[in-house]
């Protein structure tokens, strides 16, 4: 069970001048599964993230990707070792074109000596065609970021971190400012990513999760509450004390 | 389909100042008096402004591109006009006041009776070569290995930067370093065996200079529009993004930082080779700070703009210095803070102005939402 887990934290912690983020947190995710997070502010939810991409050190506890020790590496590690991550704000690089952002993404070269004599080859463009198709920004491919609405940022950065092919995606609200159509076709895009890749979601919209129809996780004070189908963990009293107060 | 990084002007002003050296350098040929004929004052005049011209696109490497504001540029200028004086000084051989071949006037001076080690072989010009570009190099790799590995930016890594040239200045006044104390490395006579005072070796420095300034031109148009350009733009403006994509931005700043200054000190080489003198004024740090505001009045991350901006603000100070010197200060100060207020892109930002076609030149400009770090 343990060998087979793709992502398995153990017991980590970590504390932020005395207050405690992430209290004795585990968390298996097993190959090709989708995860959805959820959990009321400050439950810890984007401190778990920072912890599985390197950006942050836990102070105790084991976090380990196919075996490898994650606390021991740096976030452009962890990255080549195919854990991709989408900002809770999107985060593109609105100097360069929509274009430019998916090449930087694109897996493969980063080594800065390599990059200096790089030549944009037929199957980067090939790639690069089909990501503009998957995230339906064709049309933009020439645009700068910058100039992007809001949920074509989101999209652009989800084509970054498929370009990346990750073998895991955390994905941190992925929806939040979208209209109800883009969240509807984002949870289909995510399922469609699922099919060849691991996921995990952080998002409060309810509905969107419900779409996803996976296992979910409620955080809460930096533990894990309840873990199971989304209609049995809304059914559990601890879940809707937490949400809804006493 | 790509961000339009082409900085096509770079190409027409790299065609331009080699052109314009070479026909000054031969203009400077003619006898003089004659019509078209030009003064070896304009010609040392030209040559220092395209030396500058290296010095500041140097800096527009950095600061445009990646975001660091460097305050001590000129330590690595300086370090190149240090390292080909060196060589200089020794091609004077017995020529000098004391007539002594092993030892340069201010060793004999201060009563030394051999040559410091760092001194070996550098009669050589290839050793000269090799001290002007290695010594600034490796300082550049060393200081940015140090600075970007431990995530210093912003306002800090300028500071660091202002004290590194304020440090060597202090340290090359020393009579004791080697390096001529605060007289400096002068009384230079030829270079590869040609005379420096002759007019045909000063028209080739100046026509070579405006090539070498051409190729690097041309050759920072190469870098900053390929690929590693785009990822040091995106370093620039989220450098913790970068990270997540598994680039290592102290790794792609580090480069841009040791090529940068291997163009300093080029421009330094090719300045003391026609100025004749290299002091530790040289790195002062008011010089770092003015080949800023070249860059700044120029057009920050144009490549263009820098040579245009080194250019410009020294003929200014020349014309300037010349009619009301006590006020140069202030007119430079008055420059910079109208550039930085009127106009955030500098001449080419003027330039770009005049009416073209549509998102044509999209130029990396420093849009930089969140800061440079996180």
């Amino acid at each position: 069970m343990t060998t087979a887990a793709l992502l398995d934290l153990r017991d980590v912690s970590v504390s932020f001048d005395g207050f405690r983020a992430i209290n004795g947190l585990s968390l298996t995710l097993a190959p090709g599964e989708m995860r959805a997070i959820v959990g009321p502010n400050g439950a810890g939810k984007t401190t778990m993230m920072d912890i599985i991409t390197g950006k942050t050190r836990p102070d105790t506890g084991s976090v380990t990707f196919r075996g490898h020790d994650l606390t021991r590496l740096d976030e452009p590690a962890i990255a080549e070792l195919g854990i991709g991550r989408k900002f809770q704000k999107p985060t593109v690089f609105e100097a360069l074109s929509v274009w430019d952002n998916l090449l930087l993404a694109l897996k493969g070269l980063r080594r800065p000596h390599r990059l200096l004599f790089a030549r944009l080859t037929p199957d980067e463009i090939r790639r690069i065609e089909g990501l503009l198709a998957t995230i339906r920004l064709g049309a933009e491919s020439t645009r700068a970021a910058g100039g992007l609405s809001h949920g074509q940022k989101q999209w652009l950065e989800i084509g970054m971190l498929l370009a990346q092919e990750p073998d895991l995606l955390l994905v941190d609200e992925p929806v939040a400012g979208m209209t109800d159509a883009e969240t509807a076709e984002t949870a289909g895009l995510l399922r469609e990513i699922n099919r060849t890749r691991s996921v995990v979601v952080v998002e409060h919209d309810m509905d969107f999760v419900r779409a996803l129809d996976v296992t979910v996780t409620v955080l809460h004070e930096g533990a894990v509450l309840a873990e199971g189908p989304l209609d049995t963990v809304s059914n559990d009293p601890r879940v809707i004390e937490v949400y809804l107060g006493r | 389909m790509s961000t339009h990084f082409s900085f096509r002007s770079a190409r027409w002003t790299a065609l331009l100042v080699v052109v314009l050296a070479l026909v000054l350098a031969l203009a400077s040929l003619l006898p003089q008096g004659s019509a078209l004929s030009v003064s070896p004052f304009v010609v040392t005049l030209c040559g220092k402004y395209l030396s500058y011209a290296l010095l500041a696109l140097a800096v527009d490497l950095v600061w445009g591109f990646a975001g660091i504001l460097t305050l001590g540029h000129a330590a690595f200028f300086a370090l190149g006009a240090y390292g080909m004086g060196m060589y200089l000084t020794r091609a004077i051989g017995a020529r000098g006041v004391y007539g002594n071949a092993d030892l340069p006037d201010f060793m004999v001076f201060l009563s030394w009776h051999r040559l410091p080690w760092y001194w070996w072989g550098s009669d050589h010009f290839l050793v000269g070569v090799v001290l002007m570009l290695g010594v600034p190099a490796v300082l550049a790799g060393l200081f940015g290995w140090l600075a970007f590995r431990s995530r210093v930016s912003g306002v800090y890594l300028s500071i660091i930067t202002q004290a590194l040239t304020y440090a060597l200045m202090l340290a090359f006044f020393q009579n004791g370093l080697g390096f001529g104390g605060n007289n400096g490395l002068t009384g230079f006579k030829d270079v590869l065996g040609f005379d420096l005072t002759a007019p045909s070796t000063r028209a080739v420095l100046l026509a070579l200079t405006g090539v070498i300034l051409g190729a690097v031109l041309m050759g920072a148009r190469a870098l900053m529009g390929g690929r590693y350009g785009r990822v040091l733009v995106a370093v620039r403006d989220t450098e913790s993004r970068t990270r997540f994509l598994g680039y290592r931005p102290e790794q792609v700043k580090l480069v841009v930082w040791i090529v940068s200054a291997l163009i300093a000190a080029l421009g330094g080489a090719l300045y003391v080779l026609q100025i004749g003198i290299v002091n530790p004024g040289e790195f002062a740090p008011a010089n770092s700070i003015e080949a800023v505001i070249w860059v700044a009045v120029g057009g920050r991350g144009t490549l263009t703009g820098a040579v245009i901006g080194a250019v410009l603000v020294n003929f200014g100070k020349t014309l300037f210095t010349a009619i009301l010197p006590e006020f140069w200060l202030y007119g430079l100060g008055a420059l910079f803070l109208a550039t930085t207020l009127f106009l955030p892109n500098g001449v080419m930002g003027l330039l770009r102005h005049v009416p073209r076609k549509r998102d044509e030149e999209v130029t990396p400009e420093i849009t930089n939402p969140e800061g440079s770090n996180a």
